[in-house]
């Protein structure tokens, strides 16, 4: 029963993701992502990671995708799907990344992993907290510092030029 | 006070003068008055730091007592030098000495100086002048003794020069700095004897080292006489006495500083200083080169009328009184007396620039009655006269007779009497020129009226270094004869066995014998022998029973023998010069050519003159010959041939070979920056594409999996 | 053959590889975006994918929290840029955006 969940998740996690790779649509592969990340999600609570899979769904599925999607249809053009093409790296592309899991899969294949017998914990909410607010106090500050910064940031670059334009005219 | 203290306040004494350079040479143009007051108010504070020193050695009464304190200065390899103060009551009375003269001679120069446009330099080498002298008197080690003896040559060479533009005085501070140099090639092969033989330059390790594993024989006289000559020609002692006389084209107030108190007798406190390190053979050169000097100078003395020539000559013969002193074993007379001549010899020579600043001119013959126009200097001066002279309770006349009491031991125990006889001949002239000096000067009608109508005292900044002089040129004295007197407080000789047991303990740093350094095996037997022999025959002043017999004798004979003489010389001058009973004029034509002889100072600038310099002139010419003839035909030479070289090299190898190598190059170069052009797309993408591609290769290159 | 660390290692690499095959070929910009979510959600797998079965603590997990926090980070910065180039170059073709190039 268990195997079967984790392949149903560990399929749409892949097959998605697929999706999101090679879909041409902009707003097709927008939505596979969100299919890539609640598998993912799913994964996670597979490995007893409720805290994380939770999170996972809140801030990527409703977060940063919604934003990715707002992007997207922002800056969506009609015609411009398709672009000239300049330089096809696909070939090359396909074949080194396809080496490259070759690569790491021979590694998961050819280590003896030092697996513990230990079952999934129970709940991890009560000690990330705690590890959150000793052990990882200075990263966990740090941060809600990144946090802060890039909503600056991120406000700052989409601002309207005001000055700059006025500029332009002046000049 | 406290070691601490003390060796604080000593580091003080030797700053503060530097301080008073620094800041005089670097902004003395800027300060008001050009900052003379900077000079004369850090010299004061030197003053008052020297005499707490002066003081505490006073009360403590020990000759003995002794402070040291230093650091490593230098640790290279196997060598290592200290640099280090030593603090004992020779140090405190000479502090006490320099810095007195030259703060007095700061304040003398106020006035003296007044007006010169060089006015702040003058005071800011004042001031490194008495750094360097304090250096010399604190070093504990040949090294650094070496160091400021070398500043202290400098500064006099810079001071001597200081009217620059006269021709006589350039000429003169090269030749004290020449004459100076032949003494220190001497001095610092001594050094660099006692330095191999026992790897230390600690004047108190030197010792202990000697009396445990003395050098032996004839290496050990020349290591001392190599020290003695770095004397000879600081001290001016002959045969280097030829600079001294010419040093008086300085300043006068620096010729009372530098060539009359404190710098020339440097070389008397450094043997001194290192006096457990002469044999009685060096002792024996010392004390003939000494009294030789001494009667030498006061010959000299008797025929110059150029007032400051005369107290030249006289400070020559003085100096060779203390070498003489130190020879035959009278040390601590000796340094009494370099204390006692300090002040009336510096009183000589400023009362001699008072004298001089009033008339303008130092031909005594020109001078004359000057006693009513300059009373104080005459006073002063007079005060001087009877202190050189060895009129009985002024302060010459207690330290001479101590040295003449010793040299008078000295041929009783069976050594020779020459010392002495020259040195009592000496004393007697000296009595005789002085009182010449100062009949000519200050007495009888004046003989250039117009100069005499333009005389006048001098202000106050002048005269009361004169006055405070002449007031340590009575009280140094002490008045209790020179056994006990105050001045054995302070200095007697070294107490070498214990200074052995403090400092002896070290490893001995003995050099192989293949060095011609042989250095006894048994010394410790050796050690009492050793001390015991040499105190008897070298210090007079040591003790034993037969010993203090005839060293009493000798001061009763040495005292009665030198008031005779001095009494003889100043009725002799008397008669010759205020009574008129016979004429100078006539045993001038009678003994013509002795007064030629002396007039010409011995002929010794003409002898060196045809010999020295006529060798050094030789050989330098010989030298430019083979420098022009050979050096410059193989420089040529070679420059013919190098050119040769460049010519084929530059048109046939470098043209194809090298050329088409750099071209080469850079051509390539060139092509392969226009592949790589292609590579370099500006996009992201690409260089993700090529980051992958070569983790994949190098993984599979590597094998590392 | 049951599920264990190896089958959610490679469910992890298989996402890392399709990440870095998005991120190098994809030229919109915001599909190269997703491949970089892609390539954190494959390491993410990973970290709790260990901690889970090699580490007894719960680390991993708060690794994964700490790229989840960088990658909502990322994606408003990133976007941000996305929409200022949009709006500068006309376009979110990053081939186009190569001013700096000539």
């Amino acid at each position: 029963m268990g195997d079967m969940v984790f392949y149903l998740f560990a399929a749409t996690t892949v097959l998605s993701g697929f999706f999101v790779v090679f879909s041409k649509n902009i707003v097709h592969a927008g939505f596979s992502l969100l299919f890539t990340l609640f598998g993912v999600a799913g994964l996670f609570a597979m490995l007893g990671a409720d805290f994380l899979a939770v999170t996972q769904t809140m801030v990527y599925i409703g977060g940063v995708l919604i934003l990715v999607l707002f992007v997207v249809m922002m800056t969506r053009i009609p015609g411009q799907d398709i672009p000239k093409r300049s330089f096809d790296r696909k070939i090359p592309a396909g074949v080194f990344s396809v080496l490259i899991f070759a690569l790491v899969f021979k590694v998961i294949n050819g280590t003896e992993w030092n697996v513990l017998p230990v079952d999934a914990p129970e709940a991890t909410i009560s000690m990330i907290g705690q590890k959150l607010l000793t052990d990882f106090i200075f990263p966990f500050e740090y941060a809600s510092i990144v946090l802060l910064l890039a909503m600056i940031g991120a406000a700052i670059l989409i601002r309207e030029r005001k000055i700059d334009d006025e500029e332009e005219v002046q000049s | 006070m406290s070691e601490h203290a003390i060796l604080w306040t000593a580091l003080s004494v030797l700053l503060l003068p530097m301080l008073s350079y620094v800041i005089i040479f670097f902004f003395g143009k800027m300060l008001p008055r050009k900052g003379d007051w900077v000079g004369v108010t850090l010299l004061g504070a030197t003053l008052v730091q020297a005499v707490r020193i002066f003081v505490h050695f006073w009360q403590m009464g020990d000759s003995q007592l002794r402070y040291e304190g230093g650091f490593r200065w230098l640790d290279v390899g196997q060598f290592t030098a200290d640099a280090g103060m030593l603090v004992d009551g020779m140090t405190a009375i000479m502090l006490v000495v320099v810095s007195l003269v030259s703060f007095l001679v700061h304040l003398f120069s106020v006035g003296y100086m007044h007006g010169d446009r060089r006015y702040e330099r003058y005071f800011a080498f004042l001031g490194f002048f008495t750094f360097s002298m304090m250096g010399i008197v604190l070093a504990n080690g040949l090294l650094f003794l070496y160091v400021f003896w070398e500043l202290v040559g400098l500064a006099s060479y810079l001071l001597i020069g200081f009217f620059f533009h006269k021709p006589t005085a350039a000429d003169a501070n090269k030749k004290a700095f020449l004459t100076n140099r032949v003494g220190d090639f001497g001095f610092f092969i001594g050094i660099m004897i006692f330095f191999t033989a026992y790897g230390t330059f600690n004047y108190m390790e030197l010792f202990a080292q000697m009396q445990l594993a003395p050098l032996t024989g004839a290496l050990l006289t020349w290591a001392g006489v190599g020290l003695f000559m770095g004397c000879i020609g600081k001290s001016a002692q002959a045969p280097l006495h030829i600079w001294l006389p010419d040093a008086m084209e300085g300043p006068t107030p620096v010729s009372a500083l530098i060539h009359a108190a404190t710098m020339v007798a440097a070389g008397v406190y450094m043997v001194a200083r290192l006096l457990p390190l002469f044999d009685p053979n060096a002792l024996l050169v010392i004390a003939y080169i000494g009294s030789i000097t001494a009667i030498l100078g006061a010959t000299i003395a008797l025929v110059k009328t150029d007032i400051k020539k005369s107290l030249a000559f006289s400070t020559i013969s003085q100096l060779g009184y203390m070498v003489m002193a130190m020879g035959v074993g009278a040390s601590a007379a000796g340094m009494f007396h370099l204390t006692t001549h300090a002040f009336f010899k510096a009183l000589l020579f400023l009362g001699a620039g008072s004298v001089i600043h009033a008339v303008h001119t130092q031909e005594m013959p020109l001078m004359g009655g000057l006693r009513k126009k300059m009373p104080i200097t005459f006073v002063t001066f007079f005060i001087a006269t009877l202190a050189i002279s060895g009129v009985p309770f002024f302060s010459g006349f207690y330290s001479k007779d101590a040295i003449l009491a010793g040299a008078l031991a000295f041929g009783m125990q069976g050594k020779t009497m020459i010392p002495f006889i020259l040195a009592l001949a000496a004393a007697g002239i000296t009595a005789f020129y002085m009182f010449r000096m100062l009949f000519m000067t200050f007495m009888g009608k004046p003989r250039d009226e117009e100069r005499y109508s333009h005389a006048h005292e001098s202000p106050w900044t002048m005269s009361v270094p004169l006055m405070v002089l002449a007031v340590l040129a009575i009280v140094s004295a002490g008045w209790k004869g020179p056994a006990d007197s105050w001045f054995s407080k302070f200095v007697t000789s070294y107490d070498l066995p214990a200074i052995t047991a403090e400092y002896g303990h070290q490893e001995n740093h003995i050099v192989e014998s293949d060095h011609h350094v042989v250095v006894d095996d048994h010394a410790v037997v050796h050690v009492e022998e050793h001390a015991t022999s040499e105190s008897d025959a070298a210090h007079g002043d040591s003790h034993g029973d037969a010993h203090d017999d005839v060293s009493h004798k000798a001061h009763s004979m040495a005292m009665v023998m030198s008031i005779a003489i001095a009494g003889l010389g100043i009725f002799l001058s008397w008669l010759a010069y205020m009574k008129k009973a016979f004429s100078t004029e006539a045993i001038k034509t009678r003994l013509n050519p002795v007064y030629k002889v002396l007039q010409n100072k011995y002929y010794f600038d003409e002898i060196y003159a045809a010999t020295v310099y006529k060798f050094v002139l030789g050989l330098a010419w010989l030298n430019a010959a083979f420098d022009r003839v050979v050096i410059d035909g193989i420089v040529n030479g070679s420059a013919t041939v190098t050119k040769i070289g460049g010519w084929i090299t530059g048109s046939i190898f470098d043209r194809y070979v090298v050329d088409g190598m750099v071209n080469g190059v850079g051509n390539l170069i060139q092509g392969a920056g226009q592949g790589m052009r292609r590579v370099q797309t500006g996009r992201v993408q690409t260089y993700l594409l090529y980051v992958c591609t070569s983790i994949v290769i190098l993984v599979f290159v590597f094998r590392a999996l | 053959m049951e599920v264990g660390l190896a089958h959610y290692l490679t469910v992890g690499a298989i996402l890392f590889s399709l990440g870095i095959f998005a991120v190098m070929t994809r030229r919109n910009a915001v599909a190269l975006l997703m491949g970089v979510e892609l390539i954190l959600n494959g390491a993410n797998v990973n970290f709790v994918a260990f901690s889970r079965y090699v580490e007894t603590s719960i680390d991993g997990h708060l690794m994964a929290a700490f790229v989840i926090v960088l990658a909502a980070a990322e994606a408003a910065v990133a976007l941000a840029i996305v929409l200022a180039m949009f709006r500068n170059f006309g376009t979110v073709h990053v081939d186009s955006v190569d001013s700096l190039k000539q």
